[in-house]
């Protein structure tokens, strides 16, 4: 372990001068030297002005985390991280080492960009342009906003939840993802420095798809996002996270934890299309992607519904889960992972059945291309008072190439002797006759590999929103790019 | 007399080092209708995937032109750009892939190989639309998965959609005849008279006359030990249809 926070100088100043000013938010210096302790903690929560009950459960998180081990039980191979490595605060704001035009970002970005058809506006913002107003943006964002007021809607960054809205975040937070949970929420939990806050208010259906997209004033938050979603009783929401294209990043450690929250009768649909930088052709390089994502029915009649395309990413390592307590609350989890040269992800689902009548339907459909593993992990559990439980699993692979692989673990844990449970699991590789067919009518290889591979996806592509499903094709093209040849 | 559209000389395929083709020779010329007969592994469907350019059949000599290009130094998508088609015997399912969104594609890619623009997409359906009842496919069978649930005879017909959208130079049918009653038959059989015409050809792989009888070929040949055995006018059909093949393996032996 390298050199610990306190002994550092900035660090020491950083402290002395939080207590001689009080909360300051003005401060010339905008990042922490690497390290963690408890004093770093201290002065992040300090940063953001935070109540009392935040800093607390911070380092009681921190503290978990300083005696936990990191999980071993992936089908995963990671490198050892050094956490004594990472700053583990940044003021918000562009780096200082930003490219200051399109001119001057790697024109290979730009082509990808190209690809996806991302707008040209949208462009500058994504590769880390340091722009002092993101052009349409700021005004799309500014209606939205006055909507969602209207609508009683709060969807904010969390920090500013917890200026304004402390007590709904002392109630919900770490309510669904405690700071036990594992080893990577215990580590968010000590060191997050924002995300996203929605509230939704009783028998409100929100006026619009919500998008991380539109949160144009929040940059560096990537690494340890915390998002919490409430929807009181009666409502629902459409959440959208992350983005198609490859985002500028230097972190190469990611771990974020995602709360939902649906009281009775509401509804939650939550979209993620995960593209961090994956590693170059020889898998050097890449995001470490340890996301918790747990969402819980807490009330009667409620739902929950996950959607992923999982595309980048060195390590993914990710299992959005349902905990369907409320009689009749039902739970879905729809995902794409696709994993091509060195990626490897460990994803799935925990479908977990507490109240009566409760449902589950799991759609997982895995591409594996290059030297990538790509691992669904599953849980169903049923316990015993789970009267009238029901789940559906299918699991599909496709197999690019003879050098990759795909893994199934379904694990079941009934408790209910009427429970019904079903598991379906395919594995196939893309077939010589689907190619052939595709190329006597024209289609060269490539776009016959994307074709078969889009169809493949399609159900779920088909749970997106439109304009996501959309980008999510693109998307899907670009990942196999070289896949075949 | 024009040069011939297909010229196929002296063609010699092994599959998995069998020869199973031993210098084949066949003339098609634009405008005409040539059936191929001939008994199981005789070669007729090593012919067909060979035309198209599938791995796994290995010329060991011989040559093809097709309208004076070299076909064998081309890969199948190229083929298929150049006027190729080739109706399958086993029509393959891709799931999750509509029908439609295949068939323009296709009809995209052939387009930008021929250096022109992508089609409408109003006026594509438009027209696969009209195709597919005059084949009378059911129009929900535009939407679904390519060949996905379909019966036998709706991926026959499938095919004859997706040839008379493409609008091949040359169109080899590998026993689209095969598995289709009667009814469906005649449905096909029309699809590829009404698809004839002075410029395009067909080569028609089957093992039954019947299908000859709706369309009647300009030519028939015989393949029977790697090679075309005897060649005929539409005569040639009710000659087999009485003798069988056994006489042909003889000859061929």
């Amino acid at each position: 372990m390298s050199r610990t926070a306190e002994r550092n100088p900035e660090v020491r100043e950083l402290l002395e001068r939080k207590y001689r000013h009080g909360f300051v938010t003005d401060i010339e210096s905008d990042t922490l030297p690497p390290g963690l302790d408890e004093d770093v903690i201290r002065v992040i929560s300090a940063r953001k002005d935070e109540p009392e009950f935040l800093l607390d459960w911070r380092l009681r998180a921190y503290r978990y985390w300083r005696e936990a081990r990191e999980p071993s039980w992936a089908k995963l191979n990671i490198p050892p991280i050094d956490y004594q490595s990472i700053s583990y605060y940044s003021a918000p704001g562009p780096a200082k080492d930003a490219p200051k035009s399109l001119d001057e970002v790697d024109p290979r970005l730009l082509e990808t960009y190209d690809k996806l058809g991302i707008p040209l506006h949208e462009r500058a913002r994504l590769a880390g342009v340091a722009v002092d107003a993101v052009f349409d943006s700021v005004s799309v964002a500014t209606t939205f906003k006055s909507r969602l007021a209207e609508a009683g809607v709060i969807f904010c960054p969390f920090s500013e939840a917890v200026r304004e809205h402390p007590d709904l975040v002392r109630k919900y937070l770490g309510s669904v993802v405690p700071y036990r949970d594992n080893y990577f929420a215990a580590l968010n939990s000590a060191v997050f420095t924002d995300g996203s806050f929605v509230y939704i208010p009783k028998n409100t259906k929100c006026p619009m798809e919500l998008s991380t997209y539109f949160r144009i004033n929040e940059q560096n938050t990537g690494q340890f996002e915390r998002t919490l979603i409430i929807a009181d009783e009666g409502s629902e929401v459409s959440y959208l996270e992350g983005c198609t294209a490859p985002m500028r990043d230097e972190n190469q450690l990611h771990a974020a934890v995602v709360e939902l929250v649906a009281l009775k009768d509401a509804r939650i649909k939550y979209s993620t299309v995960q593209n961090w930088y994956p590693g170059d052709e020889e898998g050097r390089g890449g995001i470490y992607n340890f996301v918790t994502k747990r969402g819980d029915c807490r009330g009667d009649n409620s739902a929950i519904s996950w959607t992923q395309v999982e595309a980048g990413s060195a390590i993914t390592w990710k299992y959005p889960s349902c905990i369907l307590r409320g009689d009749n609350s039902t739970g879905e989890f729809y995902s794409v992972a696709v994993t091509n040269n060195f990626q490897q992800a460990d994803t799935g689902t925990k479908m977990i059945h507490i109240g009566r009548n409760t449902s589950s339907n799991i759609l997982s459909k895995g591409i594996s291309a290059g030297k990538a593993q790509n691992t669904y992990r599953g849980l169903v559990k049923v316990f015993p008072r789970a009267e009238g439980a029901r789940n559906f699993t299918q699991c599909d692979s496709l197999l690019i190439g003879h050098d990759c692989g795909a893994h199934t673990f379904p694990h079941m844990d009934i408790a209910h002797p009427q429970a019904v449970v079903e598991h379906e699991a395919t594995t196939s590789r893309i077939s010589e006759d689907q190619l052939f067919y595709c190329r006597q009518r024209g289609l060269d290889e490539e776009d016959a590999v994307n074709l078969i591979v889009n169809g493949f996806c399609k159900q779920v592509f088909n749970m997106l929103p439109m304009e996501f499903a959309v980008e999510a094709q693109a998307l899907m093209n670009v990942s196999l790019e070289g896949a075949i040849g | 007399m024009s040069a011939p559209l297909l010229d196929i000389r002296g063609l010699r395929v092994s599959v998995e080092n069998k020869e199973i083709l031993s210098g084949l020779s066949l003339e098609v010329r634009a405008g005409e209708v040539h059936a191929i007969m001939g008994p199981n592994g005789a070669g007729k469907s090593t012919l067909a995937q060979t035309l198209a350019g599938r791995d796994g059949y290995e010329v060991t000599g011989g040559g093809v032109l097709l309208d004076g290009e070299d076909l064998l130094g081309m890969n199948p998508e190229e083929r298929a750009c150049k006027g190729l088609f080739l109706g399958f015997q086993y029509p393959v399912e891709i799931p999750g892939v509509s029908n439609m969104y295949l068939l323009r594609s296709a009809v995209n890619a052939q387009r930008r190989a021929a250096g022109k623009e992508e089609i409408n997409a109003a006026a594509f359906l438009k027209q696969a639309r009209a195709e597919a009842a005059r084949l009378k496919l059911k129009p929900e069978l535009l939407k679904r998965g390519v060949n996905e649930g379909f019966s036998g005879g709706e991926k026959k017909r499938n095919e004859i959609l997706q040839l008379a959208v493409l609008k091949p130079r040359l169109a080899v049918l590998d026993e689209t005849d095969s598995g289709l009653d009667i009814d469906a038959l005649k449905v096909v059989a029309s699809g590829i008279r009404a698809l004839r015409n002075g410029r395009r050809a067909f080569v028609l792989i089957t093992h039954y006359e019947r299908i000859l009888n709706l369309v009647s070929p300009d030519r028939v040949h015989v393949l029977a030990g790697g090679s075309i055995a005897r060649s005929g006018g539409a005569e040639l059909v009710s000659e087999l249809e009485a003798s069988g093949y056994e006489p042909f393996l003889r000859e061929a032996a």
